[in-house]
């Protein structure tokens, strides 16, 4: 019986995940990615320099040490840039309407073309939209759910903002903090999930 | 004993990575299926054959003496078989970068106006994606044998691992943000978990491709290279070592199972 349970969690386990050890193949794989990669449109080959969080997070497989998350976690979230005026809740029409495109720097995109949000992607947000991605928890009533006080509106722009400031090794980008969306878009999407009216918060 | 396998059955289906609620996944089963008996592919893989066997480049030679693996001119199986080191280049190559080597040395056509245009658009077929159509379909039935012998074999396998889980670009994205977990989608479209056995068996055995959506036969380059488009990378240098190893990982992930392409996908 247990050899079973074992041999279902041996076929359904990563064969590939721990990460090993060897640093001759480490300097290697490094080598050859930063060799074997060419300009095309707008995305250069500096893209595949890492920074200290994305080299971090590859090599402890996105499970870094806790002392070391919590230090990172606390420069990130004093990096973020909050609107001078105060305000943080937009217009959720043009944050749904945002969070629906997936554009944005790839090569085929083009310099100054409208970053999207990307956010059904992977979230569920309108009960509307049937097509949405499942990489991301749902959003689905995320203000019904949670009030939209100014601690909780703060709470999801930063989120939005730099979500690595929150959890370091999370899969969802930076939106905020490497310049793809700007704040008055930042500020629709915290409305497209805070406002009472938005659909996301509707049956 | 019908406790035990209804139990592993029990286990065993939450990591096929269905969403068992997902009715367009059914759907797109289903279409699969229907079109399954007349795959546009085919067309591919006789314009590959055709390509194959007539004298072309400044040598004015067939492939026929191509070594894919298994010998001089001996194509079936060998994709089953492929990425493989190969003696005379000191190197490991997949299918691709194989085909670039014989085009070069055979043929003496050169490198650049291969690799130039190495992926068909509407306009203009290539010829490169036409012979893989012609071998990859000369493996269809059999079993992913791909070895891990060689170090170089080995190494590639390990460095390829490594570029999956690499992390990088504007939005901190790697191969492995989308696929090294079990059921996730975007949008509607199921993603493989890379990482298992069952979930690399099931992509890699279905690719190369006929892309519906874009009436196109696509092969295993043109696949990774728009992975690393929408990963919001730059490109990949075709047949390049990066390639090649990242292949490796997959193809090796996917051994034992039996090979189904070229397939027919959305």
């Amino acid at each position: 019986m247990k050899k079973i349970v074992l041999l279902v969690i041996a076929m359904c386990a990563p064969t590939a995940y721990a990460a090993n050890k060897d640093t001759a193949l480490d300097t290697k794989a490094l080598t050859v990615i930063q060799r074997d990669f060419r300009d095309k449109g707008i995305a250069k080959v500096d893209r595949v320099k890492q920074d200290k969080i994305q080299a971090l997070c590859t090599q402890y497989r996105d499970r870094p040490p806790h002392a070391l998350q919590d230090k990172l976690e606390k420069e990130q979230l004093a990096a973020v840039k909050y609107p001078a005026d105060g305000k943080l809740m937009g217009d959720w029409k043009a944050g749904e309407k945002l969070a629906q495109s997936g554009r944005g720097l790839t090569w085929t995109d083009k310099e100054g073309d409208v970053v999207g949000g990307n956010c059904y992607n992977c979230h569920q947000l309108s009960p509307k939209e049937i097509a949405y991605g499942t990489i991301g928890p749902s959003l689905l009533h995320f203000g019904r759910n949670r009030g939209n006080t100014p601690e909780m509106q703060k709470y999801v722009y930063g989120r939005i903002y730099n979500a690595k400031a929150f959890n370091l090794c999370t899969n969802m980008p930076r939106f905020g903090h490497v310049g793809a969306l700007t704040e008055s878009q930042i500020k629709d999407l915290v409305a497209l999930l805070l406002d009472p009216e938005s659909l996301v918060n509707k049956e | 004993m019908y406790t035990r396998i209804i139990l592993t059955l029990a286990l065993a289906i939450p990591c096929l990575g269905f969403a068992s609620d997902d009715k367009s996944a059914d759907e797109i089963a289903k279409y699969r299926e229907m079109v399954s008996d007349g795959n546009p592919a085919e067309l591919d893989e006789m314009r590959g054959e055709e390509l194959w066997k007539t004298a072309a480049g400044t040598k004015n030679a067939s492939l026929e003496k191509c070594d894919l693996g298994k010998g001089a001119g001996m194509v079936k199986g060998a994709y089953a078989e492929l990425p493989r080191y190969f003696a005379d280049t000191k190197r490991v190559q997949d299918l691709e970068s194989r085909l670039l080597t014989c085009m070069t040395t055979l043929q003496g056509i050169p490198e650049a106006d291969i690799t130039r245009k190495p992926f068909s658009t509407t306009s203009e077929k290539s010829n490169i994606e036409g012979l893989v159509a012609y071998v990859v379909g000369q493996s269809k039935g059999m079993k992913m044998a791909v070895a891990l012998k060689h170090p170089k074999e080995k190494a590639a396998y390990e460095i390829g691992k490594r570029i999956f889980f690499y992390r990088a670009g504007p939005y901190d994205f790697s191969c492995a943000t989308c696929h090294s977990e079990n059921g996730r989608r975007i949008r509607l479209q199921d993603l493989p978990n890379l990482t298992t056995n069952i979930g690399a068996q099931r992509a890699y055995t279905t690719w190369p491709a006929y892309r519906v959506s874009q009436g196109l036969f696509r092969s295993f380059q043109w696949r990774i290279n728009d992975c690393f488009r929408q990963q919001r990378f730059p490109e990949p240098v075709f047949g390049s070592e990066l390639t090649v190893a990242l292949t490796m990982f997959l193809a090796a992930n996917a051994n034992d199972a039996v090979y189904d392409g070229p397939a027919i996908k959305r």
